[in-house]
């Protein structure tokens, strides 16, 4: 069988899907920060995957895909912070507890 | 020095004197009452020299610009100029002199009766702005500065009508002066812009000389716009149906009583009735002849109420409403003039019958009822002599200027119309009638309480005015004053006496007729008034006359009239819109807003939960439904 571009873009829509039914779904701040994480990772391959099947062997895609990696790092050391801080604070990680926004 | 400036410190200084008092001298008594006294007597002076200089003539405008608005160019034909001016005829000049004259005696007069009460300062700021408000009708020069003085001194009569204001009897005097006359000032504000859109000028002088140009320039609106004119006069000279207000006035201070009667206030209206004089007299406008009607119908009214009445300053107040329904009736004849003059010598004689009065209720305590008084003629011989003096000349015995005035007037009557006349013969009866009965009661005979036994004369800053004002209520008739307002008005007679002796019996000479029969009817009256009330310690009248007698003593039910028509219609008009306002307006409109959008507001928080889950998933949502859009 031959894997073409749609076989990559399939699972990274698979992957996206996964991730963003995570992030409604789940209930652990930690477990909907892996979710996202895993949208972030479904959007990398597919610029991968468009970055080796163009025509013109364009690198454009996997440069952008280290600096989504990068920024994500980045990100998740911030996040991860919050996530700690806000648990210190109230001895919880689930979001039904964090409704302070509503009034 | 610049003459023309004299008439306007005249105007201001009491102005001054009032501004003054209420900011700085609230606390000083003394120098409140000087300041005030000062203002208005140098107005007094200032005019005097002012008229002395520059003489009666020839009529004038001294004035600066006061408000424009439009362009006497434009097409629509909107344009008004109104000046803040000071007209300078023989009429306002005499009525200056008259009312800073009268005022003055009154002012020094305050300080004697006053002199108890705690409210000093307040009173004679009050006193100092209706000078100033009077000041301002008797010399403005165009309709809307007329009528911003004539709410002026609405306003200043309302404060010193109500000056007792912990009293409810004065307050709401105080109240119904205002309103009543309000009522009356409605109409004649809708004349003045009936005015001002005939003419497209609010100034005297233009609207003359418009109409003399055009005297049918009003056209069908003559009549209407006269009448609403007249409604003003109706409403501050107290003339039927509005006449209510005026004895309920005698809730005020005695020497208001007397300002008001003699020399503001309700000589304004007819002051206007002879200031717009032209445009009452046009041909084919029947306004006199409803002035002249409704002026006779009051004079008789209230002469007859007066008769009746046992309150001192009540029986004054009708008398002074009959003497100006007089004033109205001789506008309404044709002559102006005769008004006038009845006006200005009854200021005089009214002035000081008001002093007198108060004097004597002074000395008795407050006391007002004639029938507690009694035998005051030897505990009080000035305020006897002058009160006396002032009676003769409102009952119109020759040689006292009362006489004078009333023959111009009754003259006047007998040439236009017979009916009138007779009336105003049987008021003259009448008024020496109500006069001599209370003369009877009140000073002569025997004391009937203990307050007349103990009562003694006034200090003399009270009894040198009333000295002063009875020298005028005798000789007012002879100083010249009608030939002053003859120069105003071309009327039709004016004795020109060559020497004072034909001067004095100048009456008899005119119209002997009228004279001989006006003082026939004031010897009936007096007659009459002996043999009823020479010894009486009751009154014999309510006894012979019964139902009408009562009818007289409760003013023939007008203010119960009014009570159950006019007050219970307005009251539930009053009803009707607080109904309105509290459920239509406050209750839909307001309340409705505001409830509509806390729901609206309820509503919408549904949408916040709070739960980051939800808004993520609905941001996941919008982000499908763009892309749904965009991709399709």
């Amino acid at each position: 069988m031959n894997v073409g571009l749609e076989h990559y873009l399939v699972v990274s829509v698979l992957l996206f899907c996964l991730g963003l039914l995570g992030v409604i779904v789940r209930r652990n701040l930690l477990v909907i920060y892996m979710s996202l994480e895993l949208m972030l990772n479904a959007a990398n391959l597919a610029l991968v995957a468009f970055s080796r099947f163009s025509d013109t062997n364009s690198l454009d895609g996997q440069v952008f895909v280290f600096f989504i990696i990068t920024v994500a790092a980045a990100e998740v050391s911030v996040g991860l912070a919050l996530i700690v801080a806000l648990y210190r604070r109230r001895q919880t990680a689930h979001v039904e507890d964090l409704t302070t926004l509503k009034l | 020095m610049n003459l023309d400036l004299l008439p306007w410190a005249v105007l201001f200084l009491p102005l001054l004197a009032a501004a003054f008092i209420t900011l700085f001298t609230q606390h000083n008594r003394k120098l409140s009452a000087g300041l005030s006294i000062g203002a208005v007597v140098m107005s007094f002076v200032l005019s005097l020299i002012f008229v002395s200089v520059n003489g009666w003539g020839p009529a004038r405008d001294v004035f600066v610009s006061w408000l424009t608005i439009g362009d006497p160019q434009a097409a629509s034909g909107l344009y008004l100029q109104v000046d803040f001016g000071l007209r300078l005829d023989p009429l306002s000049l005499l009525m200056m002199l008259l009312v800073t004259g009268v005022a003055s005696a009154i002012h020094i007069y305050s300080w004697g009766y006053m002199s108890e009460d705690r409210g000093f300062p307040r009173y004679f700021a009050c006193l100092s702005l209706f000078t100033f408000s009077m000041l301002g009708i008797v010399l403005a020069n165009n309709f809307l500065e007329l009528f911003i003085f004539w709410e002026l001194v609405g306003v200043s009569s309302y404060l010193l009508i109500g000056f007792w204001f912990e009293r409810p009897a004065a307050a709401d005097a105080g109240k119904k002066a205002f309103i009543t006359t309000r009522l009356g000032d409605f109409g004649f504000l809708l004349g003045i812009l009936t005015v001002w859109a005939t003419f497209g000028s609010l100034k005297f002088e233009l609207i003359e000389k418009a109409l003399t140009a055009n005297p049918q320039a009003l056209g069908a609106l003559a009549t209407t716009a006269g009448l609403l004119i007249f409604c003003g006069a109706m409403g501050k000279s107290a003339q039927f149906p509005l006449h209510v207000w005026l004895p309920d006035a005698m809730e005020g201070p005695t020497p208001v009583s007397a300002l008001i009667h003699a020399a503001t206030m309700v000589a304004a209206g007819v002051y206007m009735l002879c200031r717009v004089f032209f445009l009452l007299d046009i041909p084919g406008s029947h306004a006199l002849e409803v002035v002249a009607w409704i002026g006779g119908f009051t004079a008789l009214l209230s002469a007859v109420i007066a008769i009746q009445q046992n309150d001192i300053k009540r029986i004054l107040a009708y008398s002074t409403l009959s003497q100006l329904g007089y004033m109205v009736m001789a506008v309404g004849l044709h002559g102006p003039a005769p008004a006038m003059f009845h006006l200005t010598t009854h200021a005089f004689f009214k002035a000081l019958l008001f002093l007198g009065a108060g004097s004597v209720i002074v000395a008795l305590h407050h006391e007002q009822d004639i029938w507690k008084m009694g035998g005051l003629r030897r505990k009080m011989p000035v305020t006897f002599w002058t009160f006396m003096a002032g009676t003769l000349a409102l009952a119109g015995l020759w040689p006292f200027s009362g006489f004078y005035s009333k023959d111009g007037i009754l003259a006047q009557a007998a040439e236009h119309s017979l009916p009138l006349y007779l009336l105003g013969t049987a008021v003259a009866a009448l008024t020496t009638f109500y006069m001599f009965r209370l003369i009877f009661v009140a000073f002569l005979g025997a004391q009937r309480s203990d307050a007349a036994g103990h009562a003694h004369e006034s200090p003399p800053v009270m009894a040198w005015p009333l000295r002063l004002l009875a020298v005028f209520s005798v000789i007012g008739g002879l100083i010249g004053v009608e030939q002053l307002y003859g120069k105003q008005f071309p009327a039709e007679h004016i004795e020109q006496g060559a020497s004072f002796i034909r001067e004095l019996v100048a009456p008899f000479i005119h119209a002997p007729g009228v004279a001989t029969f006006g003082l026939l009817m004031v010897f009936l009256g007096f007659a009459a008034a002996w043999a009823l009330y020479r010894n009486a310690t009751s009154d014999p009248l309510p006894e012979k006359l019964g139902a009408l007698s009562r009818a007289m003593r409760n003013r023939f039910y007008f203010d119960e009239l009014y009570e159950a028509t006019v007050i219970r219609l307005h009251d539930f008009l009053a009803a009707v819109a607080d109904w309105f306002d509290r459920w239509i307006i406050a209750g839909f409109a307001v309340r409705g807003t505001h409830g509509t959008t806390e729901l609206a507001g309820r509503a919408l928080r549904l949408l916040q939960t709070g739960n980051l889950q939800t808004y993520a998933f609905l941001f996941a949502l919008g982000v499908a439904l763009v892309l749904y859009l965009v991709l399709k």
